[in-house]
């Protein structure tokens, strides 16, 4: 297969690294890097995923633009890592959903929104939406249980087929050549809990200038750690009502909501600190082209939490009933696109962790 | 501060306290410690913003004595163990006292470095040798370069880019004016107290060339092509002491294909001790295997520098591509020497007869790269005397080499205050120096890793608050 430029580029850029090494206490990319003389492809794959963009290498770079040498890490292993989701995207025909992702994520959330809406318009009873709906059992009066589970559980499986086909095409190019020990699997996801890679050896990253801050860090923790929460939330809630006979919407102190409430917060705050830190920050060492689908990923989770949380806040009123719908349609989007949008780079980023604990392992058993 | 309260005329001179010229290390160590003082602080940088820092950006350690460990450093580096290296690498030319008073000072740099932003790391892998005796700047020069500016920049000290000092106006030992192109427009500043932390002149091709000849054209420079010696020249020029030989000057040899300037750590090749070495003729000039690498690059700059044409070749088989860090620019490769050669731009006929008596010469034994072994050539001129093992594997490798001058000696004169002394050896008035402007007092010939950077932060900390308390009384 044809090297595209990008790769080429990396491959330039991490020969130029591999003779400095300045830069080796940043994070793990530049340890990796050093246990190579010469880089495939896949290697290069490896190291871009691995990056966490954290814009450290880039401000200490003395050969980053307008130096001749232009180096850039950050901007390159973006666009790469971009070219990996594509590269490892299943079924291959949607690999295209990478190709101007913001208006595929943003079109996506649209087309589900309306779906929804005009679903629960067509075969509800007239008025459905514009009232309010209480008592157990009240979510299903707008959106019929067979519905919202039959409809989740088909897309939430496909996404999850998709994600980790994606998984499975990556290792097979990129992973490490032996199988990863326990140790080598628990270590690498704990570095992607902890993103102990976004701290720049410590003290923090160049979130958005010269400065060093955890805010980004601290960003994403809040946002990820509200997904999983939400997720948590909406998990107990099947059990719930699957298992327990209990069915939605539950009370205030119930775990359902209390989990959602709290992931949704941090989802709203997290995703709220990363667009402004996005926008505020030097464009430098960004990949602008790649900012569509950052932004629309971003969005989307905002929206989903927003209009979660004014759900729960509203369910007694008579919004109640469009909230909801419109609730659902962009989680069903938010499930439907989880393999088709940057969120893909989670699987990825934490394959490389993997791999990185597992070639360390291999290089120094004592560690 | 806003980019227009930058814009200073010609018509409003401005009176500063402190003027500092430069934009390295030595410059905003002496800025800053002016500004903490209490002092009103302008630092002029000829370079643009992208290229501030001039050669302390492209650094990565400063050398620091410690009585235990500290921080990234491991172990103990007593003063004494210090001054040893330190008169061993200079043969003895050198000032104690300076050196002295540098090594003591050197004990409270990291601490006071990490307190204005800059950030350490453990050493960087292959140069583990240097965790003992040098801290490493994580992300390097211009890393700890972006802090110190930031910091300045939060103390309230005025920072003009693209502003190049053209002349100290000197009357009766004290500078009375500033002249300055700022921006394309001239500037004079009539300022309290001056400290000079230009650097060198290596980036002076021309004024190299009135030492090294045509020989100098040939040169590549490492750094900054800031380092044009202006303040320099101007003050030797005003009766200001001079100071260290005009010729001497850290040189190593580095890959002939680096860019004139600015092309920093990445041109280096160590692939030397293990390789022969020929010059343009295809003779070989010089025992490579004479000492470890870290011994001997700041010997071999000036060796190609007295060879013809100022170029030799390094030539490795593939049983020793493996056993040095990878070059940034891309092997010359070829299955035979020949061919090499002709690659090379060599006598084909010359270089195999080289390699072939070289082949002849060595002399079996037990090949180990991490020690003085006991392969060497026998009955060859000059010997290999060390790690020489027959080039007969193909693939063949060939890199250029060139002098890659690091910075120049030639500097003024100055006492323990950084006070600049003039030719009567009385200090001059309101004169500072700091960095390499003034490293040829305590480095008269040689160097030692780290030890600019130490220079510089401790002369720059001293020039800074003397400079500051002259100005405020
Ligand atoms: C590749 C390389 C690696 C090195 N590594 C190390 C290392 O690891 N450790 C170490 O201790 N040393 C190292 N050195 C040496 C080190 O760079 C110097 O000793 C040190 O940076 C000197 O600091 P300085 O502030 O005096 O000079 P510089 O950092 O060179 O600063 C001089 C400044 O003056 C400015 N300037 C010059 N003329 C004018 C003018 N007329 N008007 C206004 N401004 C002017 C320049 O633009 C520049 O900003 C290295 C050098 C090189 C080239
Ligand atoms: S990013 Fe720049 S400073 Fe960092 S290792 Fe690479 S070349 Fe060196
Ligand atoms: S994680 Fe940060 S320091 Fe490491 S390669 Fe990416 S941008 Fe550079």
């Amino acid at each position: 297969m044809p090297e595209s430029d990008v790769l080429i580029e990396a491959r330039r850029e991490m020969e130029i690294c591999n003779a400095c090494r300045y830069c080796e206490g940043f994070c793990a990319v530049f340890p990796a890097m050093a246990r190579e003389r010469a880089f495939s492809g896949a290697d290069l794959t490896y190291l871009a995923n691995l990056c966490h963009n954290c814009q450290g290498c880039y401000y200490a770079c003395q050969y980053a633009p307008p130096h001749p040498f232009g180096v850039n890490v950050p901007r390159t292993f973006a666009l790469l890592r971009e070219e990996s989701y594509r590269r490892y995207s299943w079924p291959q025909p949607l690999a295209r959903a990478f190709e101007s992702n913001g208006f595929v994520v943003a079109s996506t959330t649209a087309v589900s929104l309306a779906g929804v809406l005009l679903a629960v318009v067509a075969l509800t009873e007239r008025g459905t939406l514009a009232r309010g709906h209480a008592g157990p059992g009240a979510f299903y009066e707008i959106v019929p249980w067979a519905a919202m589970t039959g409809v989740a559980l088909v897309t939430m499986l496909f996404s999850i087929l998709a994600l980790a086909m994606g998984a499975a095409m990556f290792w097979r190019e990129a992973g490490s050549a032996v199988a990863p020990r326990s140790r080598a699997i628990v270590r690498g996801l704990r570095d992607a809990l902890t993103l102990r890679n976004l701290g720049g050896g410590g003290h923090g990253c160049n979130d958005s200038d010269e400065a060093f801050s955890q805010r980004r860090r601290y960003l994403h923790h809040a946002m990820a750690y509200g997904f999983l929460a939400c997720f948590a939330s909406t998990t107990t809630a099947a059990f719930y009502a699957y298992f327990l006979g209990r069915p939605a919407p539950y009370a205030l102190f119930s775990l359902p909501v209390v989990l959602g409430a709290i992931g949704g917060a941090g989802l709203l705050a997290g995703t709220s600190g990363l667009i402004w830190l996005k926008i505020v920050s030097n464009r430098a060492s960004a990949a602008e082209r790649l900012f569509g689908g950052d932004f629309a990923l971003l969005g989307l989770l905002w929206l989903a939490a927003a209009s979660g949380l004014l759900l729960l806040g509203l369910r007694t009123t008579d919004a109640m009933g469009t909230l909801l719908a419109i609730h659902l349609g962009l989680i069903l989007s938010l499930f439907l696109l989880l393999p088709y949008s940057k969120f893909v780079h989670g699987v990825y980023r934490s394959l490389a962790l993997i791999r990185d604990a597992a070639d360390r392992h291999a290089a120094d058993p004592t560690v | 501060m806003s980019e227009i309260g930058l814009q200073l005329t010609a018509t409003h001179p401005p009176n500063v306290d402190v003027l500092v010229v430069g934009g390295g290390n030595a410059a905003l160590c002496a800025a800053i410690t002016a500004r903490e003082a209490g002092a009103s602080v302008m630092l002029l940088e000829h370079a643009p913003r992208e290229f501030r820092g001039g050669n302390s950006r492209h650094t990565r350690n400063l050398r620091a004595m410690h009585d235990r460990p500290e921080g990234v450093l491991v172990d103990s580096y007593g003063e004494d163990e210090y001054w040893d290296d330190l008169l061993r690498v200079t043969g003895g030319e050198t000032n104690e006292e300076l050196a002295r008073m540098t090594i003591r000072a050197s004990a409270g740099l990291p601490s006071w470095m990490s307190a204005h932003g800059v950030h350490f790391q453990p050493s960087l892998t292959g140069t583990l040798s240097l965790g003992r005796t040098n801290a490493f700047f994580l992300g390097g020069g211009k890393a700890l370069v972006n802090a110190y500016y930031r910091t300045a920049e939060r103390l309230g000290v005025r920072i003009l880019y693209d502003s190049e000092v053209t002349e100290l106006r000197m009357e009766e030992d004290a500078v009375r004016a500033v002249t300055v192109v700022s921006r394309g427009f001239p500037l004079t500043i009539l300022p309290r107290s001056v400290v000079v932390a230009s650097g060198g002149f290596q980036a002076n091709i021309g004024w190299l060339e009135e030492y090294w000849g045509e020989a100098a054209k040939n040169f590549i420079i490492r750094g900054t092509p800031f380092a044009q010696g202006t303040v320099l020249r101007n003050l030797l020029g005003q009766g200001v002491q001079r100071v260290g030989d005009p010729v001497q000057c850290h040189a190593v040899a580095i890959d002939a294909r680096a860019p004139k300037f600015d092309g920093g750590i990445v041109t280096r090749l160590d692939c030397v001790p293990f390789s022969i070495v020929v010059d343009r003729d295809g003779n070989r000039f010089y025992d490579e295997g004479e000492d470890f690498w870290p011994k001997r690059y700041a010997i071999w700059g000036r060796l190609v520098a007295l060879r013809p044409d100022q170029i030799a070749y390094a030539v490795v088989d593939a049983k020793a591509a493996k056993l040095f860090m990878p070059s940034v620019f891309p092997a010359i490769a070829a299955e035979t020497i020949p061919e090499l050669a002709r690659k090379l731009g060599l006598d084909p006929a010359r270089l195999d007869a080289t390699v072939m008596r070289y082949n002849a010469a060595v002399h079996p034994g037990h090949f180990d790269s991490t020690k003085l072994d006991d392969c060497r050539t026998e009955g060859l001129d000059p010997p290999k005397t060390h790690w020489a093992q027959r080039i007969d594997t193909p693939p063949f490798i060939g890199y250029p080499l060139r002098p890659g001058i690091t910075f120049t000696y030639l500097g003024v004169r100055v006492n323990a205050r950084a006070e600049v002394l003039m030719e009567d050896g009385r200090p001059a008035a309101n004169l500072w120096a700091s960095g390499e402007i003034m490293a040829g007092n305590i480095l008269g010939r040689g160097y030692l890793a780290g030890f600019g950077m130490t220079i510089g932060t401790v002369f720059g900390r001293v020039a800074g608050a003397e400079a500051a308390r002259r100005a405020r009384n």
